[in-house]
């Protein structure tokens, strides 16, 4: 009953828009008009809210920096996303400036040069000179990008120096958890592969590897040492995952069959990120970013930075891979 | 005699309006089916829009078009995944390759270089009916056991090659992979025969420095579609191979439902590198078409010659170029060569400027113009903001170290739909709007298009504006819901308005479907240049007829672009603000702009 009343509904609206369309029209050829030229009147509209626009947009823009300014990401926790983070901030003051502009220009020229019989338009077709400024001016700006850009991704994606002090942490990704293996004592990862899976032995690690042994498996949250440089391994045994921890910016694939890594140096601990957000519960996030299934939006383990001390004294707590 | 009578008109009606061979017809088959097809992926947006925008709440729209898929109006977390990864597929693929480059490329090409009809009708009908074909399998797909295909449009195995993995890999995923096999077939077909057509057909006179920039531009999609479309062929086939056959192109290493999977050897990241061979090109098959339109639309509304003809082909063909190395940009956090990561860096922000340089030509071609704002005028202007809005943000996206933190994230869903989906389908109704005239002899309604336009440019950008926003604060694309972190609980009224202003846009473009219709059928008759005009199709008669010139073809004698020309005293040289292509030159006049 109540879809037949719908569809009554929408006809009735259909046929009297047909209608009154229709009869607009007759009167407006009555009065001599060719009905689907722009009149005047409406070209006079159109132009205004062109500037109108303009301005409005502008001022949306403005009001969600003002509104969700606050929501953004926390100064970065991590050494290198001070870098990146700086170079964001580059990028920015070059894309707003060009935004706004020719935004101005744009809507600027389409209120001003509305159509005007009593006008001619300027026969104005190509400028080598013109052509030759707009081309160079962006390549100048550019290079300046990309090479802020490419020292940037170098520093980035230098790995650890295995001689000096640092943790190596294996991150394992299936759907729709995460697990993580420290190196333990011996700094190495035991061998593992899919093959091994088998009961508790849910990461797949050989158990007749030596590096093995002193393995430590952990899950649900991870503990990181505040100023110590950390190279994650990354794996994944079913989908492709991804390992997104937005406030240290950094993010890497995990893909199966393939080992894949990343490295940062933590520079806040938790307890400070909580005086800096001002928020009692916060904590660092790893989050899956890569479609993986049904369950993708609620795969996560909690990252805590502390000092070195609290580091090593919840590390010795866990249990080594051959005691289990 | 009334009996062969009878079946003489049938065979008529058959061969005219679905076998036709005629481009005019073919192009509105592609419009049609592409707006169809579009429809249905604005409907699958605004459905998971409701779910993101207010997540776990019944909604009787959710019920009424999902069924199954959603007990009692709360959609499931993987058929949300279904949603996403077919609006996406039916949007770039569907509406925006086919429907854009189909009806245009298809009505414009003839018409615009003088010839008669395309150089194989017959390629060009089946083209539309493998399209048709594809269209029809894709549809089924929404409707088969397990649902379509979930794995995001991208398709990434192994979840895309794994039904144990997500319910969407099993039927669904081998139709979608069908169905875009023979898609790829269709869009091929259509390709090579736009391009031997422009470079075969075009009438006397008119010089490739004489073709319309909507030519060029078509001309550079066709190309490139035949240069990557082929790749993701391989890559669809060879997927078909993993899943069906046992073979292990893509997958090794695998646990997966308490057993270890016998393939070995494989990588997933050679399924990305094969899909964004394709991928990135595509989103230039998609937008390049859109950028001709709009030379055509802002040069012939402002009455003045576009700014800078040679520059604006330039561009294109750099884009083009530029396009086909610069994949790599999808995958800086694939765990690829950080050295690869450096190179499509530095590939993909070079873009930005032949890209800079078309912006800057469009507005120097308004600056002391004469400008109708004609609704194809409004869309056009509305192109080019979404192609800055949108185009900006690349430059965030493109630089390898910035975009591992903003990676998959909505900042990227904001970008690609502003620069992307919005330029491109801007693209598309300006051209609707301007050569409605030219597909059914009558002219759409100016204050229906206004309303059309004003709201939707309002509503895209309160959609897809506060996306970055999400993205800087760290939301994931593709998630169900970001209810699951504390961290995204004050995200929420973002996306509460987001949702509204899509449910607004939606109901928007119910103006477009009414005013289409109703000026198809009863709007008035259009004259035979109502937009004072100069290229060619302008000079073909109103009525449609084989051939599309009777008698001779007209011969070409000067560039596209002649509009306001005056001669040394300042006045018009033809008398009028515009002068066709095929008035011969005077004795003391110059062509191309000189």
């Amino acid at each position: 009953m109540v879809a037949l009343v719908a569809i009554v509904a929408v006809l009735l609206i259909v046929i009297s828009a047909v209608q009154t369309l229709k009869i607009a029209e007759l009167w407006a050829i009555n009065k001599g008009k060719v009905i689907y030229e722009v009149t005047k009147k409406q070209n006079k509209t159109q132009a205004l809210l062109m500037l109108v626009f303009l301005v409005a947009y502008f001022a949306f823009f403005a009001w969600q920096v003002w509104k969700w300014g606050d929501l953004m990401l926390p100064v970065s926790a991590s050494e290198h996303g001070v870098v990146t983070d700086r170079l964001l901030n580059i990028t920015y003051a070059f894309i707003i400036p060009v935004f706004v502009i020719t935004h101005i220009f744009l809507f600027w020229f389409a209120y001003k040069y509305a159509y005007n019989p009593n006008r001619k338009a300027v026969f104005f077709s190509h400028s080598n000179k013109l052509e030759l400024i707009w081309t160079i001016i962006p390549s100048i700006a550019l290079t300046v990008l990309i090479l802020f850009g490419l020292s940037s991704w170098n520093e980035i994606m230098t790995p650890v120096d295995s001689e000096k002090e640092h943790v190596l942490i294996e991150i394992q990704a299936q759907q729709f958890s995460w697990n993580a293996r420290y190196a333990g004592t011996d700094e190495k990862l035991g061998r593992a592969g899919v093959e091994f899976i088998e009961g508790v032995n849910a990461m797949g690690i050989d158990i007749k590897d030596e590096n093995s042994k002193d393995d430590k498996i952990v899950r649900g949250e991870i503990h990181l040492p505040v100023g110590v440089p950390v190279q994650f391994v990354f794996r994944s045994i079913d989908v492709i995952h991804s390992a997104y921890m937005p406030h240290f910016r950094a993010q890497m694939n995990c893909v199966p069959g393939v080992k894949t890594q990343f490295n940062f140096v933590p520079s806040i601990t938790t307890e400070d990120m909580k005086k800096i957000t001002n928020n009692e519960d916060f904590n660092y996030i790893l989050l899956c970013n890569k479609i993986c299934g049904a369950a993708h939006y609620n795969m996560q383990m909690d990252i805590i930075v502390e000092s070195k001390e609290d580091y090593e004294k919840w590390l010795a707590e866990q249990k080594q891979f051959a005691e289990n | 005699m009334s009996a062969t009578h009878h079946h003489h008109e049938e065979q008529d009606f058959l061969f005219k309006y679905i076998f036709s061979q005629d481009h005019k017809m073919i192009s509105k088959q592609f419009l049609i089916t592409g707006f169809l097809m579009g429809f249905i992926g604005m409907v699958m947006s605004t459905l998971f829009r409701l779910q993101l925008g207010f997540p776990g709440e019944s909604f009787w729209a959710i019920d009424f078009f999902l069924g199954s898929w959603a007990e009692n109006g709360v959609m499931a977390p993987d058929k949300y995944l279904a949603l996403v990864t077919m609006h996406g597929t039916i949007m770039v693929f569907f509406l925006l390759t086919a429907g854009l480059s189909g009806t245009f490329s298809n009505l414009l090409i003839p018409l615009q270089i003088g010839a008669r009809d395309m150089a194989s009708g017959f390629l060009n009908m089946l083209s539309y009916w493998f399209f048709f074909v594809s269209t029809i399998i894709m549809l089924i797909s929404l409707g088969v056991e397990g649902g379509s295909a979930s794995a995001g449009w991208t398709i990434y195995p192994p979840l895309s090659a794994l039904p144990q993995a997500i319910p969407g890999s099993g039927l669904g995923m081998t139709l979608w992979l069908v169905a875009m096999a023979i898609f790829i077939a269709s869009s091929l077909l259509g390709s090579l025969n736009y391009i031997v057509t422009i470079l075969n057909l075009r009438t006397k006179g008119m010089t490739m420095t004489r073709l319309p920039l909507t030519i060029w531009a078509f001309l550079v999609t066709a190309i490139l579609g035949v240069l990557s479309f082929p790749v993701l062929l391989s890559a669809a086939l060879l997927l078909i191979f993993d899943r069906s056959f046992g073979t292990s192109f893509y997958l090794s290493d695998i646990y997966i439902g308490g057993q270890v999977l016998e393939h070995s050897g494989g990588s997933p990241i050679l399924f990305e590198h094969l899909f964004w061979f394709l991928g990135h090109p595509e989103v230039y098959i998609v937008l390049l078409p859109a950028l001709g339109i709009t030379s055509e639309i802002v040069s012939t509304m402002s009455r003045k010659p576009i700014f800078g003809y040679r520059a604006m082909v330039t561009s294109i063909l750099a884009i083009a170029f530029l396009s086909v190395i610069v994949w790599g940009h999808h995958m800086f956090v694939t765990g690829m060569n950080p050295f690869l990561g450096a190179v499509f860096t530095f590939t993909t922000l070079l873009i930005a400027i032949p890209s800079a340089v078309k912006v800057f030509n469009y507005i120097t071609t308004l600056w002391k113009g004469n400008i109708i704002f004609s609704p194809a005028m409004l869309f056009s202007i509305g192109l080019v903001s979404t192609f800055i809005s949108g185009g900006v943000t690349g430059l965030i996206l493109g630089d390898s170290a910035l975009d591992i933190n903003i990676h998959d994230t909505y900042f990227v869903v904001g970008h690609f739909h502003i620069v992307m989906g919005l330029s491109a389908i801007f693209g598309m109704f300006a051209g609707v709007y301007h050569w409605f005239p030219k597909m059914f002899g009558r002219m759409m309604n100016n204050t229906i298009g206004f309303f059309h336009f004003w709201i939707t440019i309002v509503c895209a950008y309160g959609v897809f504006f506060p996306m970055h926003f999400l993205g800087l604060a760290g939301v994931p694309r593709r998630y169900y819901t970001n209810s699951e972190f504390p961290l995204f609980d004050n995200m929420l009224d973002i996306n509460e308005l987001v949702t509204w202003f899509a449910i607004v846009a939606a109901f928007a473009q119910l103006l477009f479907v009414f005013n289409f219709f109703y000026s198809a059928l009863r709007g008035p008759r259009s004259s035979q240049n109502p937009w004072r005009a100069n290229s060619l199709e302008w000079t073909a008669p109103v009525e449609h007829i084989h051939g599309n010139w009777p008698g001779e073809i007209p011969e070409v004698h000067r560039w596209a672009y002649d509009y306001s020309k005056v001669d040394e005293n300042g006045e018009y040289v033809s008398g009028e603000d515009f002068i066709s292509q095929v008035v011969p030159l005077g004795p003391n006049e110059k062509d191309g702009g000189h």
